[in-house]
């Protein structure tokens, strides 16, 4: 089987996350890089699949040099290959563009089945797997919190804010998977050695086939008009219990009509 | 005025408060439409119109909420075309933006997902990293497309007409290519749904142990309010995954937030940094957490967690 795992990095929760004052897009010198977490349940969903099923799993990854980082990592981890989309003309792209960058280099790969975290942590849009379905004509098996595969035949389950629903389908299809659906392994020595002799395909735009007006700032679909930093809170009021403290909430409380 | 798509987020029939927020949104931009799908319009139709709705356009053919997300899209690209639609508005949940982005792919539109408030001419508002930035943003391309934070919004009554039309959409082999085969509801008793309760407990790492839970449970259940986790707690299996609050799990913004044994570490403030009202419980004087609040209590939250719930017990 052919499995594809999309790998974003992402700057540092824990590190200072800024927006860039001349274009409005993430600054991401300004913090450290790291592989997005939810691609790390990802990445051990889809080497659980090759492992059960055989086949290959190819990373695919759009991004600056940095990314480079992420690519190492999940190929540690145990994936086969992977692919760089890297290039100028990429930058500040929006969602609705990604999705389809994205779709263009699926064309060089070939896939069976694409495997994604379901959010990213910085931009947090959620709408990658929905969009990359939606233009690949294929089942958009997202949220999954289990995922089972007998030959051709894939079932899910979704997860939802009553419990789940259970999903079937046929393959190829694209898998968005959310945090806890399995416990991602961490890269062996010998993995990390391996990974440094693993191929990365480096490739731009015009390798993936990607229309250069459809793709970067200048061509988004959306525009940040303008940000600034949020006011911080007004400096609350903190107390020590003396044996009265829930007394002394509930009368907060009371003050602002919760009670 | 250019009709502006709502489509409603509805549970056994009853509208979701986020739908009645986002009615009250669409006035700014024009005039508002629900869309209903699936079963049940007939009992909510009144709701809506209460709240603005002009049309209520239902499409009640029970194959459109059989397959995952693509048939809601499909429903609402139509709309958009057959209604030279202004603007298309859904909540912004795990499957709202999911209806969204599939949207923004079949009419090439752009899409705008989190955002916390509209202005009139449709710029939206974000907060970002956290809350820690607040963005604004708009389409420049296609019709908008914007996923509505619940809660962020007041919902208003604006008693309009309400006038339904049935809508038929025929669905593609690739709308039909993941069906639901069976919804399995998990037990989660009376409480409200977290990302649309007005006051919201939450416990962390402090709680313990998942036998611990039930004095975050009784306090929460003493203000009619739904019951949150921090990824500590989750992750140690006290609590369920769905329930996380942070960066990987929910985003809440209810008027009240209680964090009780919650240090308050970047990851759960992503997750509830707009809250209106903050208060925290923690022992540890230095826990981040009470650089955020309206009020806190230093201490032992076994013993002011179960004191505050007698003491709102008692004023009832």
């Amino acid at each position: 089987m052919n499995i594809v795992v999309l790998v974003k990095q992402v700057p540092d929760t824990e590190s200072p996350r800024k927006l860039k004052s001349d274009d409005s897009t993430l600054d991401r010198a300004a913090a450290d890089g790291v592989i997005n977490e939810l691609d790390e349940y990802a990445i051990e969903e889809a080497l659980r699949i090759k492992e059960a099923q055989g086949g290959e799993v190819t990373v695919l990854s759009m991004g600056p040099d940095k990314a480079t980082d992420s690519i190492r990592k999940a190929l540690a981890m145990g994936a086969d290959k992977a692919v760089h989309l890297i290039d100028d003309a990429l930058a500040g792209s929006d969602a609705l563009q990604t999705s389809y960058a994205i779709q263009q280099a699926l064309g060089r790969t070939g896939f069976d089945l694409v495997v994604l975290g379901s959010e990213s942590t910085d931009a947090r849009t959620g709408v990658l797997a929905a969009m990359l379905a939606e233009r690949l004509g294929i089942a958009q098996l997202s949220l999954a919190n289990k995922v089972d595969i007998d030959g051709t035949s894939i079932k899910i389950q979704r997860q939802t804010d009553y419990g789940f629903d259970k999903v079937k389908a046929s393959l190829p299809a694209v898998v968005s998977v959310v945090e806890k659906i399995n416990e991602p392994r961490y890269p062996s020595f010998k993995g990390i050695m391996a990974a440094k002799k693993k191929p990365v395909d480096t490739i731009g735009i015009a390798d993936a086939g990607i229309d250069a007006s459809q793709v970067g700032l200048a061509n988004a679909a959306t525009e940040v008009v303008d940000f600034a930093e949020a006011p911080p809170r007004a400096k609350g009021q903190i107390v020590t219990d003396e044996g009265d403290g829930g007394v002394k909430i509930a009368e907060f409380l009371a003050s602002k009509k919760f009670v | 005025m250019a009709e502006i798509l709502v489509l409603v987020d509805h549970v056994d029939g009853d509208v979701k408060k986020v739908s009645l927020e986002l009615l009250t949104a669409a006035r700014r931009l024009g005039e508002p439409a629900a869309v209903w799908i699936g079963p049940g319009a007939e009992g909510a139709k009144d709701k809506l119109a209460e709240y603005g709705a002009a049309k209520v356009y239902v499409a009640a053919d029970e194959e459109l909420t059989s397959y995952v997300v693509a048939p809601k899209a499909a429903v609402l690209a139509q709309l958009v075309a057959d209604k030279s639609a202004g603007a298309v508005l859904v909540s912004a949940t795990a499957e709202g933006k999911e209806v969204a982005g599939r949207l923004a792919v079949k009419i090439g539109s752009g899409v705008l997902t989190d955002v916390v408030d509209i202005a009139d001419g449709g710029v939206a508002e974000h907060s970002i990293f956290g809350g820690g930035i607040i963005a604004h943003a708009k389409v420049k391309t296609g019709t908008p497309i914007i996923a509505v934070r619940p809660n962020s919004i007041a919902p208003e009554a604006a008693p309009a007409a309400g006038a339904e039309e049935a809508v038929s959409v025929s669905l593609s082999d690739a709308d039909k290519g993941a069906k639901i085969v069976e919804k399995v509801v998990q037990e989660k008793g009376e409480r409200p749904d977290l990302t649309e309760a007005a006051i919201v407990i939450s416990g962390g790492r402090g709680v313990g142990g998942a036998e611990n839970f039930k004095i975050i449970e009784d306090l929460a259940d003493s203000l009619g309010a739904a019951v949150g986790a921090s990824r500590a707690a989750t992750d140690a299996g006290w609590y369920p995954h769905s329930f996380q609050v942070g960066q990987t799990g929910k985003t809440v913004s209810p008027q009240l937030y209680v964090a009780v044994g919650i240090s308050g570490a970047i990851q759960h403030r992503a997750g509830m940094q707009t809250s209106k009202t903050i208060i925290a419980i923690n022992k540890d004087s230095e826990a981040p957490i009470f650089e955020l609040v309206d009020y806190g209590i230093v201490g032992d939250l076994f013993q002011v967690a179960p004191q505050l719930t007698e003491e709102i017990n008692k004023r009832k």
